[in-house]
């Protein structure tokens, strides 16, 4: 750790880079295989029988997951102290855990790539405790354990380093946001013999996380990086944040009902499901509102122009991809026939890179010319490459979901609307979907490029800090 | 927003409005723990259908299939299957036959890993996906081809 890092509040802010570079180095790995489930959309036996689908998917779904809880991990470590005041309880133990969950995710990956899935199984002793074979919860139990034990090391530290510091509305939803996190995880590890209570608590993670406590998590990360660069007034921020959040906890709960509509659970979910679901793309718009608000009451001009377009890029993204193609398939009556569609595939992408994605994003971009000791911002010609890497990767992944949601509405209508007799099987439908699959993978290549962009950005061989530059 | 307004109203309002929904919603999770027995047909899940459950997910059948709509959506829904191929008669059969035949080497087409599975767990298997078929899903999926 620098301690001559000029352009950190804390030294131990320090803690928070290798964080920031693995999640991308994550992020990279979830693309690559991305592109290989996007062929295999086509050419159905591409890599069969070496990466078959199910491997290919788990590897794409797990390691976003994990780059996006690096990137919140690396986001606390940055911002708890700086609105704590007051330097991290123990960086050693911040850069332990880091270690920890690199090893035990890179070994979990390793794990799917080189062992059939039952070996694996077999292997980690799923019998004794069977938490795996679920839907993004595919990890062996041990890993799952290994997840717990790193969340309560990193709980313990944020946590002793708030209560020795200031306690402010932004660290203490980030908190709350994280603590969720953790406790909700925790019913990765029930899982009922009964497959209607299976889904049920699946949900209590995959729900309660996505369209709730991480909301928390995403809310406090703006409010941080618009307080940084917009200056405006600590107060107006966090009267946003607290209304923002209020909206998605009060829909968002009950909403976790849109997913009750088919599993097995009471028709009462038809109803309530529907009914505050539909109400929760308003935490996303209240975002969209309360981003372009504070850019346009800013009080200084922030070098760091690509942190804004990202912060911007986060609430317009998510609010699309979360709300928008949310909404659009939410009302029982309409998810009777879009249910597990290309329509879900859809929503699903671009809500995930909209709304946690480009958080995790917009706080590298605000953090990471501090963390290297560049200054607040990089030069000019290094934004102006990130800014080709948003607009390539944030307008590949639009057309990924317009045509991922071209290839949902043929498909109910070819599968899902006619009655038995009529409707076409899956596979002869698929078939029909295959121009759509073939544009959705061009439009992938384009992403990867784009993510190759915002990497290159980060190239700043030759160029002096500004600090440097400014003294000579 | 107005300075009437105030940061502290907001926080209240997060704070009560959580907590009370999250007590509803404790409220109708224990609604559906009550109904949960009848709409899944507990009583009709044997050791062979919860044996079959460790198949399905010590396999990852949900990487590519989906149940009941959920999981990949790269292979067919199963949660129907049952009914779709064969029924009381002919869907037990036909699973042994079909999980021995893969992969079907079709090129080009998605194929299905062989997953090495026992008699006696493909039996399992069966007896799994024919209780799931009966769960009362609120009759989704719409037709038959799910």
């Amino acid at each position: 750790m620098s301690l001559t890092n000029p352009h950190l509040k804390f030294a131990s802010q320090a803690v928070a880079k290798p964080y920031f570079v693995f999640a991308l180095m994550l992020f990279v790995g979830q693309i690559l295989f991305g592109l290989i489930m996007g062929l295999q959309y086509v050419v159905g036996d591409f890599l069969f029988p070496l990466i078959p689908f199910n491997v290919a998917r788990m590897v794409h779904t797990n390691l976003l997951i994990v780059w996006l809880l690096f990137g919140f991990m690396g986001a606390a470590y940055y911002l708890i102290p700086e609105e704590a005041d007051r330097e991290l309880h123990s960086p050693k133990l911040a850069l332990l855990l880091f270690w920890v969950f690199a090893i035990a995710g890179v070994l979990t990956i390793l794990g799917y790539l080189l062992v059939p899935y039952a070996g694996l199984a077999r292997l980690t002793g799923n019998e004794l405790l069977p938490t795996m074979g679920r839907e993004f919860l595919e990890q062996p139990t041990i890993t799952k354990a290994g997840i717990v034990v790193v969340a309560l090391g990193f709980l313990y530290n944020i946590g002793m380093t708030l209560l020795k510091g200031r306690k402010t509305a932004i660290s203490m939803v980030m908190m709350t946001g994280l603590i969720g996190l953790a406790v909700f995880f925790l019913f990765s590890f029930y899982n009922p013999e009964n497959l209607a209570r299976d889904k049920y608590y699946w949900w209590w993670v995959v729900h309660l996380w996505v369209e709730g406590v991480w909301e928390l998590i995403m809310g406090s990360m703006l409010a941080f990086v618009l307080i940084k660069i917009t200056g405006v007034d600590r107060e107006v921020i966090e009267k946003w944040l607290y209304v923002i959040i209020a909206m998605a906890l009060i829909t968002g709960i009950i909403g976790t009902g849109h997913h009750f509509f088919w599993i097995g659970a009471p028709g009462v979910w038809l109803w309530l499901g529907s009914i505050f679901s539909a109400m929760e793309p308003l935490p996303f718009f209240a975002m969209v509102l309360f981003a372009f608000n504070m850019v346009n009451r800013r009080r200084r001009e922030h070098p760091n122009r690509a942190a804004a377009l990202w912060a911007i890029g986060t609430t317009v993204t998510a609010f699309l991809g979360a709300g928008v193609w949310g909404f659009l398939h939410t009302l029982a009556p309409v998810n009777y026939y879009t249910h597990g569609s290309q329509i879900t595939a859809a929503h699903g992408h671009l809500a995930f890179y909209g709304a946690y994605a480009m958080i995790v994003m917009t706080m590298i971009s605000y953090a990471m010319p501090r963390l290297r000791g560049i200054g607040e911002a990089p030069d000019a010609r290094a934004q102006t490459v990130e800014v080709w890497g948003f607009w390539l990767m944030t307008l590949s992944m639009v057309a990924i979901t317009l045509f991922l949601t071209a290839a949902g509405v043929v498909q109910v209508w070819l599968q899902r609307l006619p009655e038995d007799g009529a409707a076409m099987s899956f596979m002869n439908t698929m078939d029909q979907l295959a121009v759509f699959f073939w544009l959705r993978l061009v439009a992938g290549v384009l992403f990867f490029i784009g993510l190759g962009c915002y990497l290159f950005s980060f190239r700043q061989r030759g160029r002096l800090p500004v600090a440097a530059a400014v003294t000579a | 927003m107005s300075e009437t307004f105030t940061k502290g109203m907001a926080r209240n309002i997060y704070f009560g409005g959580s907590v009370f929904f999250f007590l509803v919603f404790l409220a109708l999770t224990y609604h559906s723990e009550q109904t949960f027995p009848e709409r899944s047909n507990e009583a009709a899940i044997t050791e062979s259908v919860v044996r079959g459950k460790l198949v399905w997910e010590q396999n990852n059948c949900i990487g590519c299939h989906t149940l009941l709509g959920e999981g990949a959506y790269f292979a067919p829904e199963l949660g129907n299957v049952y009914v779709r191929r064969g029924g009381e008669a002919g869907f037990k059969p036909y699973l042994h036959a079909w999980l021995k035949a893969q992969p079907l080497g079709v090129p080009g087409r998605r194929a299905m890993p062989q997953f090495n599975l026992s008699e006696d767990e493909v039996n399992d298997l069966a007896d799994f996906l024919k209780w799931t078929s009966q769960i009362n899903t609120n009759d989704w999926p719409p037709n038959k081809e799910g």
